[in-house]
């Protein structure tokens, strides 16, 4: 690894050195016009001539990456940036455990790894995709410079596994990183590869149910990545991670506030369905929604390839190389599935290295069960009853062991007929859709909040509420 | 016993529908109705149970419904076409049980491939998904291949890099014999687990075209349209059904109406009767006695014994074919066939016949033709000795014997080498075989041996030791050498995509198998899908 100097003067701002090998950057500024030209089509492109208070990564080191000012969206200074590398960095899971980490792709990797690559970078562009026409309804100035910064972000995420593509994979790489400018979320000839991708997100609710869920997969993903046996893998990965984080915070946050808003009218006996906010049932249906889609994007609980990127050193355990895991090759155990047989379901052994997207699920699901919690504190703080819940991972999933099967939010197995008298408790129905569209009016005064929204404890780095996020132009 | 007959009625796994002049085969596997319990057949994958379908609905569109001209196969399943062979089926499975696994469904796609070929229906591979290994081997067994273009969807041959094996279904000779990729383009994919997308698998002639999913109904359609017209049906039918052909036990084997197999140990007899009733003297005759004519029924049956034989009698090694009845009938039947073949019934079974004798050639156990006393070896009867590795003749003026060679010897019931048997049997001397196929002798025991077309000719006071010292030899020796070796000598002369297809199966995949590399307790094969991965012995021949 070369050392990590942070350069800002190139069109591609990076801390890789791309000054130094020509060849490559000719190959990313011939990758940028395609990129700028994909976000002007496909961003949220009605606000390119506005200005937005934007957090810019400027370097990798603590409190590089948070730089803020007021920039027009195309002018976002995308660009490159890993973690700083480790000294003498070695494999820590896996059958090469021990071994030196890779600076290069070893070439029996390479299509495995290029793959793992392409389906996280693919994910990245679709999610700007699925947002594109957001803005117009923001609830505040607040929260539509959060969904810019979430956008601006994710082309940067995309930017770094495009760097991954064109350093280490040949022309194969560089076809795969036009490719990914070429799919199209929710377009049935060119769709995105991951099937919560191809998912409209036509409201807020949907935006802050994807940001908590959705993205909070991409962290979990992200992680397994930042293990890996393939330094430039973790070290660009590691860095998404800080940002990803925001994202997830923005979601959190934002379904945290409708819950507020919601407790608060009806503790004061209003009927939120009467003054444009959002009743729980619905909240709880768009989250039973988002969250099994997302936990599909796990993959299979008993995953042969799972298997082998964990084997080859690719993908590891979530924090594994906090050494939280006894045996970092995962040999001779077993993970304990529960699956669906006959009419009702079973335990099953599975060796615990074809588990690994099991055992990454139930670490999203430990994740996601806090932040629900967090939600249901706030509404025993405002003496409500009520209580968000999150579904079982067994409810709603299109993928794995459990798709094809019937079961309620709870994880119990149902029949079909069941699950058809239930559907529309348990997943947004077109008349919620249509509810929540009503609600969806743009709020672009300063300081004003849509009904349906409480506004945060604090402002985007410490501004006040009424700071001016967004300066139209 | 294995049931090898089905029923589009019965199907678990596929789904034929016929529109007009166009059928659609789709596959929708049933993963939890596998062929034997303890695998699931997860994404399309398939092992015998959806194979035996393939074949049972490959015989019915020739037979039953001539009225179709395109056959277009696609799955039912979402963004999947079909995973290949089921992998936990197959390292879960006996070398035997592999081997002719593998055989079986490479004869089903030469029976895909003869359709297109003989009948003259077009066939179509509509691939909606991903064709991975098998799946694409299915794929390439047809004339045209599209592909949906939804960015994911990609043909591939994974088993080198993915289990340590060779595409066991004709795979690698299919893309350079009959698709003519260019090796080294053959040799990329055939290593790149992942396989290759639409514009690429067209620019390397792996697929004929790629269409994104919005338009690939319609072109498809307007595909399948245009062939209808390009190669128009063989008539417009009605066409006959086939009936059930199943064997009855017996106390030492299974018979049923013109075939019969006793077992004694690693022996078993094959007995083929001649017809006993009046035959169909015209198209018009068979199309009215259908299934049960002596053409259609006794090589049906042969075709199952055979199969029966393969499967679930592993330790047979030794297969000994008689006859019964009257040389005259036989030859009758194969005279009316001869004169009709331009119909397009009397071709379809003249195509079936010839497809058991191709099974039989293929068998990998030693074959004797055993003509005794009041035998029938006459026409097609008699090709099936040729099909044999050895023929013994009882030379016995008290009990005569004698073969004839019918009119479709001269090349209508060809060899996967394309030769017909008299040829290959005669490579040295091709005029002798062409001799004997225009002037089709019937030649006593003497005579016969003269033209070459004996063995060994054995009196009756040494015939029944000559017997059973060649059993007793045959016996003795390695199972495994005399499988290679009768594979060996059997297909002399040319080759074709058919013959190398068999050949490779049985020599490189057969040893392929037995390697520790594969299913070793490292080997890929067996590691695939395990926590454990494969370790090799690098160690190259």
């Amino acid at each position: 690894m070369p050392h990590m100097e942070v350069d800002l003067d190139t069109r591609i701002p990076n801390n890789v050195n791309l000054k130094g090998d020509k060849r490559l950057l000719r190959a990313l500024e011939h990758w940028q016009p395609q990129f700028i030209e994909w976000w002007k089509e496909m961003g949220p492109s009605d606000f390119n001539a506005d200005s937005v208070y934007l957090r810019t990564a400027v370097g990798v080191g603590k409190g590089g990456w948070a730089h803020f000012d007021h920039v027009k969206m195309p002018d976002y200074r995308w660009g490159i940036f890993l973690a700083e590398p480790t000294d003498d960095r070695k494999i820590h899971f896996g059958d090469h455990v021990g071994d030196q980490a890779w600076d290069q792709v070893p070439g029996e990797m390479r299509n495995r790894l290029r793959r793992l690559i392409v389906t996280q970078g693919d994910t990245e562009p679709a999610s700007v995709e699925q947002q594109r026409l957001l803005g117009h309804t923001a609830p505040s100035l607040y929260d539509m410079r959060s969904l810019f910064q979430v956008n601006a972000e994710e082309g940067r995420h995309l930017w770094a596994m495009v760097y991954l593509l064109h350093v280490f994979f040949g022309s194969d790489g560089r076809d795969e990183a036009e490719e990914l400018l070429a799919r199209r979320s929710g377009n049935a000839d060119k769709p995105r590869i991951l099937e919560a991708f191809n998912q409209p997100v036509e409201t807020w609710l949907d935006f802050f149910c994807f940001t908590t869920f959705t993205d909070r997969d991409g962290k979990y993903q992200l992680a397994s990545l930042a293990e890996s046996g393939f330094s430039p893998l973790a070290y660009s990965t590691q860095f998404m991670l800080t940002e990803e984080a925001y994202h997830m915070q923005t979601g959190e946050n934002g379904i945290g506030r409708i819950v507020h808003r919601t407790g608060e009218l009806m503790r004061e006996g209003t009927d939120p369905r009467k003054v444009g906010a959002i009743p729980f049932d619905i909240i709880q249906r768009y989250i039973n929604f988002w969250a099994s889609m997302s936990m599909d994007l796990f993959g299979g609980e008993d995953s042969t390839n799972a298997a082998e990127a964990f084997a080859m050193g690719l993908k590891g355990r979530y924090r594994e190389s906090d050494g939280i895991y006894k045996d970092p090759k995962a040999l001779g155990q077993n993970y304990k599935l529960s699956v669906p047989k006959n009419g009702g379901m079973t335990e099953q052994d599975v060796p615990l290295r074809r588990a690994m997207n099991s055992l990454l699920l139930d670490a999203y699901v430990a994740d996601s069960t806090r932040i629900v919690n967090r939600w249901n504190r706030d509404l025993e703080r405002l003496d409500m009853d009520v209580r968000i819940s999150l579904p079982d991972k067994k409810f709603h999933r299109g993928q794995g062991v459990y798709a094809g099967y019937w079961f309620n939010p709870a994880g119990e197995r149902i029949t079909e007929e069941e699950w058809n008298a239930h559907r529309d408790d348990w997943l947004p129905t077109e008349a919620d859709s249509a509810y929540v569209k009503t609600c969806m009016i743009s709020v672009r005064e300063p300081g004003k909040f849509a009904n349906w929204i409480s506004p945060p404890h604090q402002g985007t780095n410490e501004q006040p509420n009424d700071f001016d996020y967004v300066r139209f132009h | 016993m294995i049931d090898f007959h089905t029923h589009p009625d019965r199907y678990r796994h596929w789904n034929l529908s016929i529109d007009g002049a166009v059928a659609t085969l789709t596959l929708a596997i049933d993963q939890d109705q596998p062929f034997a319990p303890g695998y699931e057949l997860k994404l399309n994958s398939y092992d015998l149970s959806v194979d035996i379908e393939l074949q049972d609905a490959i015989r019915r569109l020739r037979f039953e419904h001539p009225e179709v001209a395109v056959l277009t196969a696609t799955s039912g399943i979402e963004r999947i076409f079909s995973a290949g062979a089921n992998i936990p089926m197959l390292a879960s499975s006996t070398h035997p049980f592999k081997v002719n696994f593998c055989k079986f469904t490479n004869e089903t796609r030469l029976q895909l491939e003869d359709a297109a070929r003989t009948t003259g229906i077009t066939t179509i591979a509509a691939l909606n998904g991903l064709a991975a290994g098998g799946g694409y081997e299915l794929a390439i067994s047809c004339d045209e291949i599209y592909l949906v273009d939804d960015g994911n969807s990609a043909v591939s041959l994974p088993e080198v890099p993915l289990l340590g094996v060779l595409p066991g279904t004709g795979g690698l000779t299919r893309l350079v014999d009959k698709r003519k990729i260019r090796r080294d383009l053959a040799d990329c994919f055939a290593t790149r687990a992942e396989g290759v997308r639409g514009k690429k698998a067209k620019a390397w002639g792996l697929i004929d075209d790629y269409w994104p999913k919005s338009k690939f109904a319609d072109n498809l359609s307007e595909r399948t349209t245009a062939a209808t017209i390009e190669s128009p049906p063989r008539s417009d039918g009605p066409g006959i059904e086939l009936g059930e052909v199943l064997a009855r036990k017996t106390a030492d084997g299974f018979e049923y109406d013109h075939v019969g197999v006793t077992i004694d140990e690693r022996v078993a007899t094959v007995t083929v009767q001649t017809p006993t009733q009046p035959e169909p003297k015209t198209p018009e005759d068979f199309l009215a006695a259908g299934d049960s004519c002596w053409a259609i029924r006794a090589f049906r049956e042969l075709d199952d014994a055979i199969c029966q034989l393969r499967f679930c009698h592993d330790e047979v090694g030794l297969l000994l074919l008689k006859t019964r009845g009257s040389i005259d009938s036989v030859l009758a039947v194969e005279e009316t066939l001869a004169t009709h073949k331009d119909h397009w019934l009397v071709r379809e079974i003249v195509a079936l016949i010839a497809s058991v004798l191709r099974r039989w050639d293929l068998t990998g156990r030693s074959l004797f033709a055993v003509i005794d006393g009041g035998t029938a070896f006459g026409g097609l009867l008699f090709e099936l000795a040729l099909g044999c590795d050895r023929i013994y003749m009882l030379d016995d003026p008290d009990n005569p014997t004698e073969v004839a060679i019918g009119p479709l010897s001269a090349g209508s019931l060809p060899m996967s080498n394309g030769l017909s048997r008299l040829e290959s049997r005669f490579l040295r001397d091709p005029d002798h075989a062409a001799r004997l196929a225009a002037e089709r002798p019937r030649a006593d025991a003497s005579e016969a041996n003269d033209l070459g077309l004996v063995t060994v000719l054995a009196d009756d006071l040494d015939w029944d030791d000559e017997l059973r010292l060649a059993k007793e030899e045959r016996a003795s020796l390695s199972p495994d050498a005399l499988t290679g070796m009768e594979a060996s000598l059997r297909f002399g002369g040319p080759e074709t995509c058919d013959s190398k297809i068999f050949g490779r199966l049985s020599a490189w995949q057969n040893w392929i198998f037995t390697r520790p590399n594969a299913t070793g307790e490292q080997g890929a094969l067996v590691c695939y899908g395990r926590p454990e991965t494969a370790s090799f012995d690098w160690r190259r021949t």
